[in-house]
């Protein structure tokens, strides 16, 4: 007689407890091993100090608003190691070596180009991963290095999308200035976008012709001479390349010179920066940047300004926070899949990045095979009372434009 | 171009050009009278600068009328350094002076570093952004200011060596060292006091230079080296001469960035430079030594 099996409530529960236990173990096993891993090392290098120190320093925002979104995306915690290029070349790299004496897993960084450049070289013959946050110059990702990655726009990446964005804007506004003078810094960045704006605008077909041009030094105290020497082109709008030292210098020459441009149009940092806005008041308002810049309309892009405004009120969302999140963000992500610090396994992983859910214009975080994520766009953003709107491309605008300019000597 | 940018750069590069001139002056002073040369006069200027910062900063003082007060307080750093540090210098060799003055100018790049930090410094004067039209002409209203300003500090101080009693005794010391000493003269003494009234014009041209560019502690050495090459240009120990210089060097700046490339514009301060040594050694203004 076949022995009659009672079940009770008691086996039941065990059972389903048991039986629910073997089905999560797993996810169980993986969420603590993620929270027991120990913090990826991460050195982020920017500079602090020197003459780009406030664009470093913003930077470093986007590095201290990181840990908590992090978290709430679920991603491994970054024990992050800051280290100052003060804005010098040869510094950036002793730093890079530092770091990774130290015990950096992964570096990130630099904001410049030339400095970049240095740490890339740095970070390929160590072999540890270098995310590149914001650095334009074309050569950094064309050296065939297996651990350099860079999610930022190359500067003809920067080039196209800004004169894509340039035609949009002068469709919108039904105008177009007929002469630009293009004034850039001859720094590695100035003078690679000067090369490139030569070599890609005939591409575009753009209204306007280039009647002169200047370039200047980036340490430059005074730019009365240089602002002078644009003005006598005597063209319709300002063509600019630069940083936020000059790009100040040149809007106190533009005022005390007389000359509202119908427009500033910007190809680079500086115009659009929170210092910029906060130091020139009134008189910040009106340029227009074609630069690397977040998608309002993003729902992380949202989380971020959230993050940003409880850390820094007063301070806008803009590129310096939103790439070099994006940065730590891809370290996270690398590590979460990863599943180790190990270098080789952290650059696998960042190779085959595939982020959607991103705060970046363009369609999300994915490299090439040579480690740049081409698939970035800009923005055209416009200073309008001391905040940032965006004009263009139309599936990341949230105002109109205003064009042309008010008249500096207009602004009481 | 339209001959008003010409207009405009040149009175841009006078205007500049004053100010270096007042800087330089106070090197050719000193080197004039105290045989010194000081390789820390770019560093002076920059604390100079600092304390114009910082007064304006915290109590909201307008840096001309700053201009006497942080003249005054170089003057007494200058006297004080001259008495206590330089004078037992006086009759080392010139490498020993040399050496002394580099370290001054290091220690004081290093103590702005860690007071005020690296990052830049500026003024924002209700008149920052003022200009003055006369016609085609338009007038930078910092820049006008301080070149203002440059032009009577200087006529002062010709003034005071022309006409003053102990400018007279400064003057006596320089043409002659042994007379000055027999004719019962403090020579020390007045060196300290040349030393003291060549610190005050880089005070006075530190807060005029403030109007017009931002302070790094780093500037230093951009200014001593700009210092050198006006006074050598116009003449070591020449007064003129260093106006003069100051002058040229700081017109050839404005019109060289205007006719060629603004980021090559201070090789042609050096380009002038080298044809000076080439042609006429002892400086436009400068007495050929016998």
């Amino acid at each position: 007689m076949p022995r009659r099996i009672r079940v009770s409530r008691r086996h039941l529960l065990a059972s389903a407890v048991a039986g629910a236990t073997s089905v999560a173990a797993p996810a169980i096993l993986r969420a603590q091993g993620a929270s027991s891993r120990p913090p990826l090392k991460v050195g982020v290098l920017l500079p602090r100090s020197g003459f780009e120190a406030s664009i470093g320093q913003d930077c470093q925002r986007g590095v201290d608003i990181a840990p908590g979104i992090l978290k709430s995306l679920n991603l491994p915690e970054l024990a992050v190691m800051n280290a100052d290029t003060e804005s010098n070349v040869d510094v950036a790299r002793e730093r890079a070596e530092k770091l990774i004496n130290d015990g950096a897993q992964l570096l990130v960084g630099a904001f410049d180009s030339g400095q970049s450049t240095a740490i890339a070289q740095v970070a390929e013959q160590k072999g540890i991963p270098f995310v590149i946050n914001i650095a334009a110059a074309p050569d950094i990702t064309e050296q065939g290095y297996k651990f350099v990655f860079r999610n930022f726009l190359t500067a003809q990446m920067i080039l196209s999308s800004a004169f894509e964005n340039q035609l949009e804007l002068f469709n919108l506004i039904g105008a177009f200035p007929k002469s630009v003078v293009f004034m850039h810094v001859n720094d590695t960045f100035g003078t690679a976008m000067a090369k490139g704006i030569n070599a890609v605008m005939p591409k575009f077909n753009m209204p306007y012709k280039i009647l002169d041009e200047v370039s200047y030094d980036p340490t430059a105290r005074d730019l009365s001479v240089e602002v002078a020497k644009a003005k006598g082109a005597n063209a319709d709008a300002l063509l600019a390349v630069s940083r936020l030292n000059d790009a100040m210098l040149i809007t106190r020459e533009l005022v005390k010179q007389r000359w509202t441009p119908q427009a500033v149009l910007s190809m680079g940092p500086g115009w659009y920066e929170d210092q910029y806005l906060k130091t020139l008041g009134k008189l910040s308002s009106g340029p227009i940047s074609f630069v690397p810049f977040q998608d309002p309309n993003k729902k992380l892009t949202k989380v971020l300004e959230a993050a940003l405004a409880k850390a820094y009120p007063g301070i806008n969302l803009s590129t310096n926070h939103v790439y070099t999140f994006e940065a730590l963000l891809i370290a996270a992500d690398a590590y979460k899949r990863a599943g180790s610090g190990e270098p080789k396994a952290l650059a696998d992983a960042i190779r085959t990045t595939n982020i959607t859910d991103n705060v970046s214009i363009g369609p999300g975080i994915q490299f090439n095979a040579k480690g740049q994520n081409d698939k970035l766009k800009c923005g055209t953003i416009q200073n309008r009372g001391g905040k940032l709107v965006t004009l263009a491309p139309k599936e990341a605008a949230n105002a109109k434009p205003e064009w042309p300019m008010a008249p500096y000597q207009n602004r009481a | 171009m339209p001959i008003d940018v010409y207009l405009n750069v040149t009175t841009v590069g006078i205007l500049t050009g004053l100010v270096y001139g007042l800087m330089a002056l106070g090197l050719s002073v000193i080197f004039g009278v105290v045989r010194v040369v000081n390789f820390a006069h770019g560093e002076m200027m920059s604390i100079a600068m600092y304390l114009t910062v910082l007064l304006f900063s915290s109590l909201n003082l307008d840096p001309l009328v700053m201009l006497v007060p942080i003249a005054a307080v170089l003057f007494v750093f200058g006297y004080a350094l001259q008495a206590g540090l330089i004078n037992p210098f006086i009759s080392r060799p010139e490498h020993s002076q040399f050496l002394l003055l580099v370290a001054l100018a290091l220690i004081i790049v290093n103590a702005l570093l860690i007071i005020f930090g690296p990052d830049a410094r500026t003024v924002q004067t209700a008149y920052a952004f003022d200009s003055f039209q006369v016609g085609p002409l338009i007038v930078d209203a910092t820049k006008l200011y301080a070149g203002a300003a440059a032009i009577v500090v200087a006529a002062l101080l010709f003034g005071f060596f022309r006409f003053a009693l102990i400018g007279k005794a400064i003057r006596a010391c320089a043409d002659n060292y042994t007379g000055a000493l027999v004719v019962g003269l403090d020579v020390k003494r007045l060196y300290a006091l040349t030393f003291g009234i060549g610190a005050a014009c880089v005070g006075a041209a530190g807060v005029m230079m403030t109007l017009i560019v931002d302070v790094t502690p780093i500037i230093g050495p951009t200014y001593t080296l700009l210092a050198f090459v006006i006074v050598i240009t116009g003449g070591l120990g020449s007064m003129a001469g260093a106006l003069l210089g100051g002058l040229l060097i700081g017109v050839t700046e404005a019109l060289a960035g205007l006719l060629f490339t603004p980021s090559a514009k201070s090789m042609f301060a050096f380009a002038i430079l080298v044809l000076v040594l080439l042609f006429r050694p002892q400086g436009i203004l400068g007495r050929r030594s016998i």
